[in-house]
């Protein structure tokens, strides 16, 4: 794999920044070699927030990302801006529990799934994006289920270890869009 | 022995790594897009057992600086361009007072207050002078958060070394982004001995006096011929740089940090046209890699360079020098922190190939 990328876009507080941080960990549990780079500047919640992901074999060239391999959007208005950054026949999946219409574009392949009504049911709007990456790694294999709850084990605090397995269900919730 | 990798921030790695390197003391004043430094130095300098100061100006910081370096310890200061500027008159007088310092400018674009996005526009800044007076700073360029971590680690090395400011220069996005990096269980410390530093008589026969004044001319030209010498060393025996895919290049590719990373791709893209291309990455901007650059230029397989920078263009200049009039020197530049694409980058090496643009061309 060399130099696979994904742009996770939403609202800022949605989690979009910590989700790509952990799809980066994930990948790196395997001994990948990854890069996140992160929008910054005059960021604030509420509004919009994204951050590239690129996950490679190789050591990686460039962190920032144009033609992405995947685009995980949460709101309508990164929908419409990253619609523009994947490369033909990458995959786009939206939170249709926000948005509403669908990318224009007819060469790139679309997942809706409604990410933050699967969220609000296990009780927590963060795990919206999760189940994102579970969607996506399962469509890609860009990293194994296994790998992430690995991570996760590595990553979190030894008081936090209780919340890794309703992460991983929102996981598995996800993943199962992608089949 | 490397420890495992963790997956961690440009600007966090700079101040772990100055950490590890027995740097002690930092003062600072924040600035986006490097604040993290002085984050990550707040809470872990205490741990340590030393000194954080959150000055009331980045003046007053880079004046802290001189203090502890004058006393023989290792410090720090970092900042983003704007106030990198600021700071340019206490670099002066720690170039003149010949003291070790390590400073960081994670670069962002301007000039003025500018933008908070990746820029570098402080090439010349940086490489030049900066400050008033004739001096030099060691700087270097690192391209990866790895290679942060080292190169940080070695600015403390080469700074105690030569008495010299050590300026590590990054932009936004490399302080912003995470890589993983791998920890040494021991750095490579140099301890140098400072019998110069003013930290007390403590039985001298002498008072320990840090200074730049010089009023006599003949006493003071005598010091600026030995900095001259002192950087004439630092030439001969400190320039950096990575060649990548130079063998049978067309097109040599130069670009440090940022650019460079993006230009690896493009090299990569460029190949599955059927174009050879390199690239010569200065890891040290001061002293630059003229002698590599000359080389390039000599190979009867190079046909043309190809400088690419976050600026209007001013690493070309030394390019140009290196060169020496035997190969075209192209530019490909973007401003206002904008990045490149890989896109615009191939297109011009295709240009450059089917000889379509003319040379020093860019916007």
């Amino acid at each position: 794999m060399i130099d696979f990328s994904v742009i996770f876009a939403g609202f800022g507080g949605q989690g979009i920044l910590s989700a790509g941080k952990m799809a980066a960990e994930a990948a790196l549990y395997e001994g990948k070699e990854v890069s996140w780079f992160p929008s910054y500047g005059p960021e604030m919640r509420g509004g919009t927030a994204n951050c590239s992901v690129v996950i490679s074999d190789e050591p990686i060239g460039s962190p920032v990302v144009n033609d992405a391999d995947v685009v995980i959007c949460l709101n309508q208005p990164s929908m419409e801006k990253f619609e523009k950054q994947l490369k033909p026949g990458a995959l786009m999946i939206l939170d249709s529990s926000l948005i509403k219409t669908r990318p224009e574009r007819t060469d790139i392949k679309v997942i809706a799934m409604e990410a933050s009504d699967i969220a609000s049911e296990l009780g927590k709007m963060m795990f919206a994006p999760i189940t994102m990456l579970g969607c996506m790694a399962t469509a890609t294999g860009c990293f194994t289920r296994e790998s992430f709850e690995k991570s996760l084990f590595e990553i979190l605090p030894e008081r936090k270890h209780n919340l890794i397995p309703i992460n991983m269900e929102a996981f598995d919730r996800g993943a199962a869009f992608a089949k | 022995m490397a420890q495992k990798r963790v997956l961690m921030k440009g600007n966090e790695v700079i101040a772990e790594a100055a950490i590890r390197a027995g740097c002690r003391n930092y003062f600072g004043y924040p600035i986006t897009p490097q604040t993290e430094v002085m984050h990550y130095m707040a809470k872990k300098m205490v741990q340590v057992g030393g000194n954080f100061v959150q000055a009331e100006s980045e003046l007053a910081a880079i004046n802290m600086v001189y203090g502890a370096a004058a006393a023989g310890f290792r410090v720090m200061t970092s900042s983003s361009s704007p106030g990198i500027s600021l700071k340019q008159e206490g670099i002066s007088y720690i170039a003149g007072a010949e003291l070790p310092a390590v400073v960081v400018n994670i670069v962002r674009a301007g000039p003025g207050l500018g933008g908070i996005q990746p820029a570098q526009g402080d090439y010349f800044q940086a490489t030049k002078g900066g400050g008033h007076g004739d001096y030099r700073n060691i700087v270097i360029a690192p391209a990866s958060v790895q290679e942060l971590y080292e190169l940080v680690v070695e600015a403390f090395n080469l700074a105690d070394k030569y008495r010299m400011t050590c300026m590590i220069v990054g932009d936004g996005t490399l302080g912003q982004m995470m890589e993983p990096v791998a920890f040494r269980d021991e750095e490579p410390i140099e301890t140098i001995e400072k019998p110069w530093a003013a930290c007390g008589r403590k039985g001298d026969s002498f008072h320990h006096t840090v200074t730049s004044i010089y009023i006599d001319p003949d006493v003071l030209e005598k010091k600026n011929l030995e900095l001259q010498d002192k950087y004439k060393i630092v030439e001969a025996n400190e320039v950096r740089y990575e060649a990548i895919n130079m063998e049978d290049a067309e097109i040599v590719i130069t670009a440090f940090a940022t650019c460079s990373r993006i230009c690896r791709n493009v090299i990569r893209q460029a190949a599955e046209l059927g174009i050879k291309v390199g690239m010569i990455r200065p890891i040290t901007l001061w002293p630059f890699p003229y002698k590599a650059i000359s080389e390039a230029a000599d190979m009867s397989s190079v046909k043309a360079f190809l400088d690419v920078e976050l600026n209007a263009g001013q690493m070309i200049e030394d390019v140009r020098l290196g060169a020496n009039g035997k190969k075209p020197v192209y530019f490909h530049g973007r401003l206002g922190g904008n990045l490149p694409m890989q896109k615009e980058i191939l297109d011009k090496i295709v240009a450059i190939h089917e000889g379509k643009i003319v040379e020093g061309g860019n916007f």
